[in-house]
């Protein structure tokens, strides 16, 4: 049976990672390299790279990084960001990354989707997407996209943006919840479940980890096909074995790490 | 020396630094030549099977592929090129493939629920021993990605099976000097790596 998969978030600002609460008050955690090989040999299933000044400074990703977090990591890894255009794709995924995550970019650029996919295929094209709760009716399934880091609302619903998203050719989906992002209050279950339902592509959860009760809460529940870590794991309140022991005992299908 | 057949399919470095992490150097190459120089090759590939084919047959490697295999030197598909040694795929349509081992491509079944691709990480059990499993244990996960499926029409080229929604495939075959994995053994942490080693150390015997 395919196992739940357990995937590190690594934001990175001027080649250190590093995590705020709600996109703001960052701290620098460490070298993005050097984390990476250490998640990757405690047995984290996939980690996930944010550049997060990439797209407000206007420059491309730090491909060195890319391309030596894949000298060290076997594992797959996405990279997101600063991604512009199809030859930004191209360059990340020759560098060895498995996919890269389109955010901005593809609200303000859908097509960017369907020519990425066309290009690299469909596994390599993810959408993430960050949404938060809306009373405004028109958002049917009460949850609206914004982007830049959660300050922009750009008259989307989640659902619908979703599965605009996999008829575009997305193999798969970032689901950030902007409300639960660094609290570690747990994930918006809600909105995970909707979209997961809404869609025939996988699911990663995003936003709100704190203990591992919440990533068994949004597999279940939320019916996500992936959980992403950040704080949790990069503080040191878990480790990434804690978590999947945690997760094996709830009754959750994880991959064993080899030792 | 050892051949990584570049095609334009795909993450070939990711291959190379994966045989650099077990100690052993290899050649990307799109040149026929040196594929028959080769000692043995690998075939990886992501992305369509049909594009694949097609720049393959641009380039004159199905020939080239043809001809290393039947040298008898081992051979080893990832992924796109575990699916295009067979005769055909459902791929884009329906596509003639090289034809290496009887059987077809499928398409994962459209069921609710179901998320395809079938992406992460699943077990692989296997059927026999070979020497390209060596210290891997039975039912170990390896990384998938992938809507489509091998089916070889004899099963005892099938050395591992995974199920997925229902379905139990073929995600490893192995006949003669050919191994060919459905998974993608170079993202697949250190069971990954050691099938690497182990296909490097192998004298395309049984």
């Amino acid at each position: 049976m395919l196992t739940k998969r357990l995937i590190v978030c690594l934001d990175v600002r001027n080649r250190k990672v590093t995590k705020g609460v709600k996109f703001e008050g960052n701290v620098d955690l460490g070298d993005p390299v050097e984390m990476a090989s250490q998640y990757y040999r405690d047995g984290v299933d996939e980690l996930v790279f944010y550049d997060i000044t990439a797209s407000a400074e206007n420059r491309p990703i730090d491909i060195e990084m890319v391309r030596d977090v894949a000298k060290h990591v076997f594992i797959p890894f996405s990279v997101g960001g600063g991604i512009r255009n199809l030859e930004d794709m191209r360059v990340v995924l020759l560098a060895g990354a498995e996919k890269v995550s389109v955010n901005s970019l593809a609200v303000k650029t859908p097509e960017i989707i369907r020519a990425g996919a066309r290009a690299f295929g469909n596994q390599c094209i993810v959408l993430g997407m960050d949404a938060r709760k809306s009373s405004n009716p028109v958002y049917a399934s009460g949850y609206e996209v914004v982007i830049q880091g959660g300050r922009t609302p750009v008259s989307l619903d989640a659902v619908e943006w979703a599965r605009k998203a996999e008829s575009l050719g997305a193999g798969e989906i970032c689901v950030n919840s902007i409300d639960a992002d660094g609290t570690q209050a747990g994930y918006e279950l809600e909105l995970t479940r909707k979209i997961s339902e809404a869609v025939g592509i996988p699911v990663i959860a995003s936003g709100g980890a704190g203990k591992p009760e919440h990533l068994v809460d949004v597999l279940r529940q939320g019916k996500a096909d992936a959980a992403l870590v950040a704080s949790m794991v990069h503080f040191g309140t878990y480790s990434i074995q804690g978590i999947k022991e945690e997760m094996t005992k709830s009754g959750i299908l994880v991959r064993k790490a080899p030792v | 020396m050892i051949a990584i057949i570049d095609y334009k399919a795909g993450n070939l470095t990711s291959v190379q630094w994966a045989l650099r992490e077990v100690g052993i150097d290899a050649i990307i190459t799109s040149d026929p030549d040196a594929l028959a120089k080769a000692d043995r090759v690998i075939f990886p590939g992501v992305g369509a099977a049909g594009a694949a084919m097609e720049e393959l047959q641009a380039r004159g490697l199905d020939a080239a592929v043809r001809g290393f295999v039947a040298s008898g030197k081992p051979f080893l598909g990832i992924c796109i090129g575990c699916q295009v040694i067979l005769d055909s795929s459902e791929e884009d349509g329906g596509i003639s493939c090289l034809g290496l081992l009887g059987g077809s491509v499928k398409r994962f079944p459209t069921i609710p629920g179901l998320k395809v691709p079938h992406m992460g990480w699943n077990q692989v059990n296997f059927t026999r021993k070979h020497p390209v499993i060596n210290g891997i244990q039975d039912g170990a996960e390896f990384y998938f990605v992938h809507s489509f499926y091998p089916s070889p029409l004899d099963s005892s080229v099938v050395l591992g099976e995974t199920e997925y929604g229902g379905i139990q495939f073929p995600s490893l075959l192995a006949r003669d000097n050919i191994v060919a994995c459905q998974f993608h053994a170079e993202k697949s942490g250190p069971f990954g790596l050691q099938l690497l080693k182990n296909f490097c150390a192998w004298d395309g015997k049984i």
